[in-house]
C-alpha cells in the first residue's frame, strides 16, 4: 500500500511544492532586508541618535516592516497560499492580537492610573498598615 | 484501504497520475494549513505574554530596570544567530527541493549550530541573572520577562530537537514527500521563530533601556 502511495505520490506532490516554497532570490532580498532593519533600531538605541520618546514609535516602525519582511520572503505569504486560508487564519489572529494587547494595555493603564494616587501615597499607606498591625 | 482503490482504478484507466493528484492533494495542503493555524494559536499564546509584560514591564519593585541588566550587544549576536538560522534554512529548503540530501543536511546543521549558539546565549543570560538575585521571582518586570524570553527559548529548543530528529529522518529515507512537508513543516516554525523574537529585540531589550 505504501509502495503504491509512494511512487505516485513522489514527482506530483514534489512539483506542488516548488512553487509555494521561495526562490533564493527572495530569501536574499528578505535576509538583506531584515538586516538593515535590524541594524538601524540597534544603532538607534545604541548610539542615542534620537530622543528616547521618538526612538520608540521610530523602532517600533522598524519592528512592524520587519515582519511584514518575513512573512513576505521567508513564510512566503501571499492571498492565494493555502487557497487564501492562510491568510484568513492571519487576519483573525491579528484581530485578535490587536484586541488582546491594546486591550490589556488600555485597560491596566487607566486601572494604574485610577489607583495611583492611593498607592503612591506612602505616608498614609504605611499608617494603614500600622494602625491594622 | 480507499487509496489502493482509487490508484488500481486509476491505473485501469487512461490517466493515473492525474487521479491519484486529486486524492493525495488535499491532506497535503491540510497538513501545512494546519500547522499554519498551530502557528497562529502559539502566536496568540506569545500575544498573551507579550501583554503581561506590557502590563508589567516596569514594575520594578525596587529592583533592577531593564537598563540596568541587559547587554544590548548580546542580544544583537543572538539576533543576528536567529537571523543567520532564518537564511540558512531557506537555503536547506532550496536544496531539498532540488532533492539534494547531502546540502539539505549541511543547511540544516549550520541552522541547528546557530540555534544552538542563540540558546546558549540566552541560558547564559539568564543563570547571570538568577545568579545576581535577579530571578523571575524578583520584580513583576523580571516574571514577565522570563516568561516571555523563556517561553520563547523553550521554542527554539523543541525545533532544534525536531530539526534534529528531520536530519535523521532525511539522512535515512533521502527526501520524499513525506519529509519534504515535515521540512516545510519546520521551516515554518523556525521563521516564525524569527518573527517573534523580531518583537522581543524592539519591544523587550530596545524599548527596555529606553527610560
Amino acid at each position: 500500500m505504501s509502495n503504491v502511495h509512494h511512487a505516485h505520490g513522489h514527482h506530483v506532490d514534489h512539483d506542488d511544492h516548488m512553487e509555494a516554497h521561495g526562490s533564493f532570490k527572495d530569501y536574499t532580498i528578505g535576509f538583506i532586508l531584515s538586516v538593515i532593519l535590524t541594524a538601524i533600531p540597534f544603532w538607534l538605541v545604541m548610539t542615542h541618535q534620537l530622543a528616547p520618546g521618538t526612538t520608540k514609535f521610530v523602532i517600533l516602525g522598524f519592528a512592524a516592516v520587519q515582519v511584514v519582511v518575513h512573512m513576505v520572503y521567508f513564510l512566503h505569504m501571499n492571498s492565494k497560499s493555502e487557497g487564501g486560508w492562510n491568510m484568513m487564519a492571519m487576519i483573525l489572529t491579528v484581530i485578535l492580537l490587536v484586541i488582546v494587547l491594546s486591550g490589556s494595555i488600555w485597560v491596566m493603564y487607566h486601572m494604574n492610573a485610577n489607583m495611583m494616587p492611593h498607592m503612591s501615597n506612602d505616608g498614609a499607606s504605611t499608617h494603614g498598615m500600622h494602625d491594622m498591625q | 484501504m480507499s487509496e489502493i482503490n482509487v490508484t488500481q482504478a486509476g491505473a485501469a484507466s487512461a490517466d493515473p497520475s492525474s487521479r491519484f493528484y486529486v486524492h493525495e492533494h488535499h491532506p497535503e495542503n491540510g497538513t501545512l494549513l494546519g500547522f499554519w493555524i498551530y502557528l497562529m494559536s502559539d502566536c496568540l499564546i506569545f500575544a498573551c505574554l507579550f501583554a503581561t509584560y506590557a502590563v508589567l514591564g516596569r514594575n520594578y519593585a525596587g529592583g533592577p530596570s531593564g537598563a540596568e541588566i541587559f547587554e544590548l550587544g548580546t542580544v544583537a549576536l543572538n539576533t543576528a544567530f536567529l537571523l543567520f538560522s532564518s537564511i540558512t534554512y531557506g537555503f536547506a529548503m532550496l536544496a531539498a527541493q532540488k532533492k539534494n540530501v547531502k546540502a539539505t543536511l549541511v543547511w540544516l546543521a549550520i541552522t541547528g549550530v546557530l540555534g544552538a549558539c542563540f540558546l546558549y546565549l540566552e541560558l547564559d543570560e539568564f543563570t547571570h541573572l538568577i545568579h545576581e538575585g535577579f530571578g523571575p521571582w524578583r520584580s513583576g518586570f523580571l516574571t514577565a520577562f522570563f516568561a516571555l524570553v523563556g517561553t520563547h527559548g523553550l521554542h527554539v529548543t523543541f525545533g532544534i530537537v525536531w530539526l534534529i530528529t528531520l536530519m535523521f529522518q532525511v539522512g535515512k529515507h533521502g527526501i520524499n514527500g513525506a519529509n519534504y512537508r515535515r521540512l516545510a513543516c519546520l521551516s515554518m516554525f523556525w521563521h516564525f521563530l524569527d518573527v517573534v523574537w523580531i518583537g522581543v529585540f524592539t519591544y523587550v531589550y530596545l524599548m527596555g533601556v529606553l527610560p
